[in-house]
């Protein structure tokens, strides 16, 4: 039966029918949807571990046990789990290991665009990408018995047109693959540099037995068409040159990225008039054929940035321009906003009016960063906000008394503990606020490990803040809820007095946990409001004023009363 | 090839109507992709699920200028994304306003006379109160049921394949409440 399905769940449907045994990751868009698909299974362990080194390492240590096994992350992800990837390579695998990872053209959500293929060239690590929902399943079976066949992880590589798009793909059933049994082999799996030494040539040999077979295994394909045009593509890329050239061009769709199928390559070159290499983000596959030698066109035509487009494509190849017949309005911008009863709004409104330098970090909390709230001086990458805060205030000790770190309770045990750490160990009389707001926000509400609940939803060992700070060697340590905006600012005036590092953390749920309680929606009396736009500075989206004085619209209003708290003349209710 | 855009608020849900129409398409033995937008735009920012069914369908991304019916949840978003629509495509759209932030504060105005502007650049409209007529039907979250029954005139395939979906889709409790949906928003097409 045919079945319409999310890229990311035909991966995890892929681990399921290939035998998977383990999965860990840690969420990220556009990846997250494979991990909580698998979970679905009942014969596959799921989990989230506390960040993506964690779960590759752990990934690989099942595969090292001789299980199948699976971790997936978003592309700035790889940055974090790169750690194990290089040497993995080195010692391959027992059973058979993938590392998905989701590419993010047009940064739909994400602090940059890095094309994650170079990963692939730099650790010699062979990478599949499929280009639909169907590919999905398909390549994570190829994947494993590549895994297997040539001893090394296997990258999967997504993008959030693959990863968030359904096409109908066929179930099959699940094939048992038994965990192979384990043996010690200190040359393989020591990597001392004298064992490192003897596992590289191996390395090497097994890219060029793997690029014998790319050249000859299906999947790298010739899809023939008119001789005039010839596209090398892969994946999301290869869908839009279709759907732009369909017959006018034959192609070279590539299923495997690295390493790429020389003669192939030569042999497709040869057969037709013009050869274009399209490729979003970087010129890898244009990169490598050219220094084969063969003439082709690729970035000089089409960009570094961003998503391509089946229209661009037309033009530049048919010279087919298509228009849109109806023009733009020009109508406000819709950027997304601090839901309503955010629980963030408070500690931002606080940070707002101390006039503070706040170090943030990565989450739905960066959106305090927007106006009206505008609190936030830098978001770089998971965990930057403490280390950077500690920088910060050794280059400039004055620092302390007007700057703070804020990160969230998923990302503090990501990757803030470490740089806390530093914080307490090398001496910054730093003030470090956890956002906790109890869940995984910004990637859809996932358990983390101070929420006390497994991704199977099971109650487990809960991380507990107050201890993990402390322990630390943090001695100021202080709760406060953030709609108590007036008890916030007081603690946060003594702690950015005090000489020595403190955590401040301001604990409230999401809003939009279904455990947390929707009050009445509020209303504004006009006969009492003053406009005097208090409650204007929380940048709240179910309060207006458009026209010309304060209004909540019910429909979005969930009745948090931090606008009540702040409206100084008792007009809301 | 048929080509729809499902657009709104994040925070909406057009998750319901995109998988109506997934399973009305899949039944009339099309190759289907459909495209949806996940993270961080959810969070109250504009978004859009683009449908695509025919004989074989490359890229899950509609291009510009060749979408035949938009369904918006919201005004603005139903201007936002006019460049897609195709000559003489359709556009349904719910009579309802959500103001974008800068609106809110006062930095800009909300174009209040935004159906009139669409509909002025020759445009086919069904403009209706989707939430009323689906707490008509007996609850507002059938609201985009109602506006898939709006533009099902357009899409076209037989009543009996619309109601299949429909039944094949929601679960059974919801089904009538989810027909009448339907019904109220076909009346206004």
């Amino acid at each position: 039966m045919k079945k319409l399905m999310l890229g990311n769940e035909a991966v995890a449907r892929g681990l399921y029918e290939a035998g998977c045994r383990y999965v860990s990751s840690y969420p990220g868009t556009p990846s997250t949807e494979i991990t909580e698909a698998a979970a679905e299974y009942p014969e596959i362990y799921a989990e989230w571990a506390p960040n993506e080194k964690v779960a590759a390492e752990s990934a690989f240590g099942a595969a090292v046990e001789g299980a199948r096994s699976f971790t997936g992350m978003k592309h700035v992800g790889l940055n974090v789990a790169t750690d194990l990837v290089f040497t993995a390579s080195y010692t391959g695998i027992n059973g058979g290991m993938i590392i998905a990872v989701a590419d993010d053209q047009g940064m739909h959500s994400s602090q940059n665009e890095q094309d994650s293929r170079h990963y692939a060239v730099s650790a010699k690590m062979p990478m599949l990408e499929p280009c639909d929902s169907g590919e999905c399943i398909d390549y994570v079976k190829l994947a494993y018995e590549l895994s297997e066949e040539y001893d090394t992880p296997v990258f999967l590589r997504l993008s959030t047109r693959i990863s968030h798009s359904q096409s109908l793909v066929e179930l099959k059933d699940r094939v048992e693959v038994p965990v192979r049994p384990y043996e010690k082999n200190i040359q393989k799996y020591v990597m001392s540099p004298a064992n490192a030494m003897r596992r590289h040539p191996i390395v090497e040999e097994r890219t060029r037995r793997l690029t014998a077979l790319a050249n000859t295994d299906k999947i790298n394909k010739v899809i023939p068409g008119s001789k005039k045009i010839g596209v090398i593509a892969a994946g999301i890329a290869y869908d839009y040159a279709k759907e732009a050239l369909g017959e006018n061009a034959s192609y070279l769709k590539l299923g495997m990225l690295y390493p790429l199928p020389t003669d192939l390559i030569r042999d497709f070159a040869a057969s037709v008039e013009k050869l274009y290499v399209i490729e979003e983000l970087d010129p890898i596959i244009e990169t490598h054929v050219r220094a084969m030698g063969i003439a082709c066109q690729g970035k000089e035509l089409f960009s570094l940035i961003g998503e391509y487009t089946v229209a661009d494509i037309r033009e530049k190849l048919l010279g087919v321009k298509s228009a849109s017949v109806y023009a733009a309005e020009d109508v406000p911008v819709r950027p997304p906003v601090l839901c309503p009863g955010c629980p963030h709004r408070g500690l931002f409104y606080v940070l707002n009016k101390l006039k503070l330098s706040v170090s943030g970090d990565i989450g739905c909390y960066t959106l305090g960063s927007s106006a009206p709230l505008s609190a936030m001086d830098t978001t770089i990458d998971m965990g930057a906000s403490i280390s950077m805060l500690h920088g910060r205030i050794k280059a400039r000790p004055e620092a302390a008394k007007t700057t703070v770190a804020v990160i969230g309770d998923s990302t503090f045990i990501h990757s803030g503990l470490t740089g806390l750490v530093n914080i307490t160990y090398n001496n910054s009389p730093a003030t470090v606020i956890i956002a906790d707001n109890s869940i995984t926000g910004m990637t859809g509400h996932q358990p983390n490990p101070a929420t006390g609940v497994t991704l199977k939803d099971q109650v487990t060992n809960a991380v507990n803040l107050e201890e993990a700070v402390r322990a630390c060697g943090v001695r100021r340590v202080r709760v406060v809820d953030p709609y108590e905006t007036a008890e916030l600012e007081k603690i946060l005036r003594e702690e950015l007095a005090a000489e020595e590092p403190s955590v401040v953390i301001t604990r409230r749920p999401c809003a939009l946990l279904k455990t947390v309680k929707r009050n009445r929606p509020l209303s504004i009396d006009p006969d009492k409001c003053r406009r005097c736009r208090m409650c204007m500075k929380i940048g709240c989206p179910a309060i207006s004023f458009e026209k010309g004085y304060a209004a909540i619209d019910s429909s979005l209003c969930v009745g948090c009363g931090l606008c009540r708290s702040l409206c100084k003349f008792d007009a809301i209710g | 090839m048929l080509n729809i855009m499902i657009v709104g608020v994040g925070g909406q849900g057009s998750l319901l109507a995109s998988r109506i129409l997934g399973s009305l398409f899949i039944e009339e033995g099309l190759d289907v992709k459909l495209s949806e937008v996940h993270g961080m735009a959810q969070r109250g920012g504009s978004v859009v699920t683009y449908i695509r069914a025919g004989e074989e369908i490359a890229s899950p991304l509609i291009p510009a200028g060749e979408c035949d019916v938009i369904i918006s949840f919201e005004k603005i978003e139903a201007a936002r994304y006019l460049p897609w629509l195709k000559e003489g495509g359709l556009v349904v759209v719910n009579d309802q306003k959500i103001s974008p932030i800068s609106v809110l504060t006062g930095a800009t105005q909300y174009p209040d006379d935004i159906l009139d502007t669409i509909r002025a650049k020759g445009v086919k409209l069904v403009a209706f109160d989707a939430l009323s007529a689906a707490a008509e039907a007996g609850s507002e979250r059938a609201a985009n049921v109602a506006l898939l029954g709006a533009a099902s005139r357009e899409i076209g395939f037989p009543r009996e394949a619309w109601e299949k979906a429909i039944r094949q889709t929601v679960k059974p409790a919801f089904v009538e409440l989810n027909l009448n949906a339907f019904e109220i928003g076909y009346q206004h097409a």
